[in-house]
């Protein structure tokens, strides 16, 4: 015979829970639903009549080339700001976990640009980048490099990317440090005394032990490209020079609020948010389940 | 195959601690050198000393003949095997033996040949293509083994290798570590906490205590002499007794009480008996000798592990503690007065101060 525990029902956890689900219903359900039911409308922005259209508006956006190339470039931005973050916080982490003295402040200062705002990180940038007043374009053009984001196309996208990477560094700073703290260390050491120099344990003993959090921060990282720079790309581009930077997310925004095409609009959120989800089940899938070495 | 010379080495760490406080010992090529000591004692800093994963704050240390003090592990011609083993947890069998093979530049078909002979030895040769988390601790502990043994190192430095195993494969390993060793002839430094270990692995065993070397010796030596009562109580189980003798005008007393008739030809005033729980003999089971210590064991406790039995009791008046390991399975109440001798030539004597080793001339005898 099988015994159970049984409590006397109580409202207590209900009301425990009940924060989180209040909070999920209005922030989250309810938006999500407006944004579904807007994808099946078009609405006339002068007037407010709306008319039921089906999935006309997911037809108009796949038929519409342009839409097409902000998915390409959408793909394009977040693999390069996914990598370029990784690819650098990951040599930093490396050179963090070899230091012995002074790692609490090398590490509090690398943590410091995570904590400033997007817009406020976009705004640095401008200043550092602006072709007349930045300091940093002055220096590549000192070097003879012509530097004008707001008229090239491929250097805006390379201000964002560079931008939105810097943004994120820190964050995978922090987990690649406590996935390499995490390895005993006397694998390490037993690899130094086999014969492998600091390079070479990277590569052979470090880099794959990491490799569940490296995956896990490549969702993460691919996540925050495509949904949380929005806030960098307003304040450095706004979207160009024509559409050069203008992302999924951005054009959301641009055609929501900028060009009232309500429906339109929500048939790219709708687009975005079935993105989300088949990333988190990527993640729930791989990630939570321990990648096996 | 290198001897190994240890010359006055220290360590003292950034904050000011003396780990190792000068320590100086001499391998011999091929011998096999026990560290042992309580935790804290600098057993494992010193190894890792050797091996190179500590730098040497002073002192000299060579490989062979060669002063390898700052020269890095991986060129210092050694092999370590790690208390928690320390496997590439994502490697095969097969390329956690072959990793340091591959990095030295190796042939292939050279390292195949290797690391299938070493699973010979080992007997792992089917685990070749198993991960590490794939094994058992046994199987683990002799894939470590392997690490070492494939590389053919001048020396193998073991920290503690069989701590993390149960009783009965901890017995096992001991024997095949020791049997290896003898096979291969190659200069090994162990380390343990473990006494018995201690005893069965060496050829000399060092004693360690605070960073500072006790004794060097044979186990036999070691566990027949000691050098200290630090020595004493570290090697054998139960731990030697020990009785602290005072000199009160003419009249020895034990622990300032009570008066035990001694004679003695010592000038000190103060000094510690020590005599080993296998030589205390009850005089109910037993002859009586004639000479030597004799004295009433008050019973507190009888523990019996089997083939022998632990009686605990006390001595004086009640304040010294002592164990006396008697064959079979004894019953006593506790309570019961016991009469113990002990032969003279096992009894030993330390000074009190210093707890160094003293031999007294002509014969020791207690009444």
């Amino acid at each position: 015979m099988l015994k159970r525990v049984h409590f006397q029902p109580s409202v207590l956890p209900y009301l425990l829970v009940a924060p989180q689900i209040l909070v999920t219903l209005v922030f989250f359900l309810w938006p999500a639903g407006q944004a579904l039911y807007q994808s099946v409308l078009i609405e006339d922005a002068w007037t407010g009549n709306s008319e039921f259209v089906w999935f006309e508006n997911f037809q108009l956006l796949f038929e519409d080339t342009e839409y097409l190339s902000v998915f390409y470039r959408t793909g394009y931005f977040a693999g390069a700001v996914a990598l370029t973050a990784m690819f650098f916080s990951l040599i930093l982490a490396g050179f963090a976990d070899r230091i012995v003295k002074g790692s609490t402040i090398y590490r509090t200062l690398l943590i410091w640009p995570y904590a400033i705002a997007p817009v406020l990180a976009g705004a640095l940038f401008v200043f550092m980048f602006d072709p007349t007043l930045g300091i940093l374009a002055y220096g590549l053009k000192l070097i003879g490099i012509d530097w004008n984001h707001k008229l090239d196309g491929d250097q805006a996208m390379l201000l964002v990317v560079i931008a939105a990477a810097w943004k994120q560094i820190p964050y995978n700073f922090l987990f690649f440090l406590a996935a390499m703290q995490s390895i005993p260390k006397s694998v390490i050491e037993a690899a130094s005394i086999d014969g492998a120099g600091p390079i070479k344990r990277f590569w052979t003993i470090i880099f794959p032990l990491i490799s569940p959090t490296t995956f896990f921060l490549l969702v993460i990282n691919v996540v925050y490209a495509f949904f949380d720079t929005f806030g960098i790309i307003h304040a450095l581009t706004d979207g160009g020079p024509a559409n050069s930077t203008t992302v999924l997310v951005f054009k959301v925004f641009k055609d929501g609020f900028v060009g009232l095409d309500l429906g339109g609009s929500a048939a790219q959120s709708v687009i975005l948010m079935s993105l989300v989800i088949a990333l988190t089940v990527v993640q729930f899938r791989f990630v939570e389940r321990k990648v096996e070495y | 195959m290198a001897s190994i010379q240890i010359n006055n080495l220290r360590k003292t760490y950034d904050g000011g601690v003396q780990a190792v406080k000068g320590v100086s010992i001499d391998i011999k090529d091929g011998e096999f050198i026990v560290l042992v000591g309580p935790s804290g004692c600098g057993k494992s800093t010193l190894l890792r000393m050797v091996a190179g994963l500590e730098t040497i704050t002073d002192g000299e240390l060579f490989i062979g003949d060669r002063l390898v003090n700052t020269i890095e592990p991986a060129d210092r011609d050694i092999a370590m095997v790690f208390q928690n083993y320390a496997l590439y947890p994502h490697m095969t069998v097969y390329n956690n033996l072959a990793y340091g093979l591959k990095n030295r530049g190796f042939a292939k078909a050279e390292i195949g040949k290797r690391v299938r002979k070493a699973a010979e030895i080992l007997e792992i040769g089917e685990y070749l293509e198993r991960k590490p988390r794939q094994l058992s601790g046994g199987q683990r502990q002799r894939v470590a083994m392997g690490r070492a043994i494939v590389r053919d190192p001048a020396a193998f430095l073991f920290d503690e290798p069989l701590s993390n195993l149960d009783a009965k494969l901890r017995v096992q390993m001991r024997l095949e570590i020791r049997k290896l060793q003898k096979e291969l002839g190659t200069t090994s430094l162990y380390v343990t906490h473990d006494q018995l270990e201690a005893m069965t692995l060496a050829d000399r065993l060092v004693v360690l205590s605070g960073g500072e070397v006790e004794q060097i010796g044979s186990p036999i030596d070691v566990y027949e002499k000691p050098a200290s009562t630090f020595v004493a109580t570290f090697i054998g189980s139960p731990a030697m007794n020990l009785l602290p003798l005072s000199k009160d005008d003419n009249n020895w007393k034990l622990d300032n009480s009570a008066v035990v008739d001694v004679k003695l030809s010592t000038d000190l005033a103060e000094l510690t008996l020590g005599v080993r729980p296998e030589d205390l003999v009850i005089e109910e089971l037993s002859e009586k000798f004639d000479t030597g210590l004799h004295t009433a064991l008050k019973v507190t406790a009888v523990e019996p592990v089997g083939a022998e039995s632990y009686v605990h009791g006390t001595i004086g008046e009640g304040s010294v503690d002592i164990v006396v390991r008697a064959p079979g399975k004894l019953h006593f109440e506790p309570g019961q007065i016991l009469k113990v001798t002990a032969k003279p030539d096992k009894l030993h004597t330390f000074d009190m101060l210093t707890g160094k080793r003293i031999e007294l001339q002509g014969t020791l005898e207690i009444a």
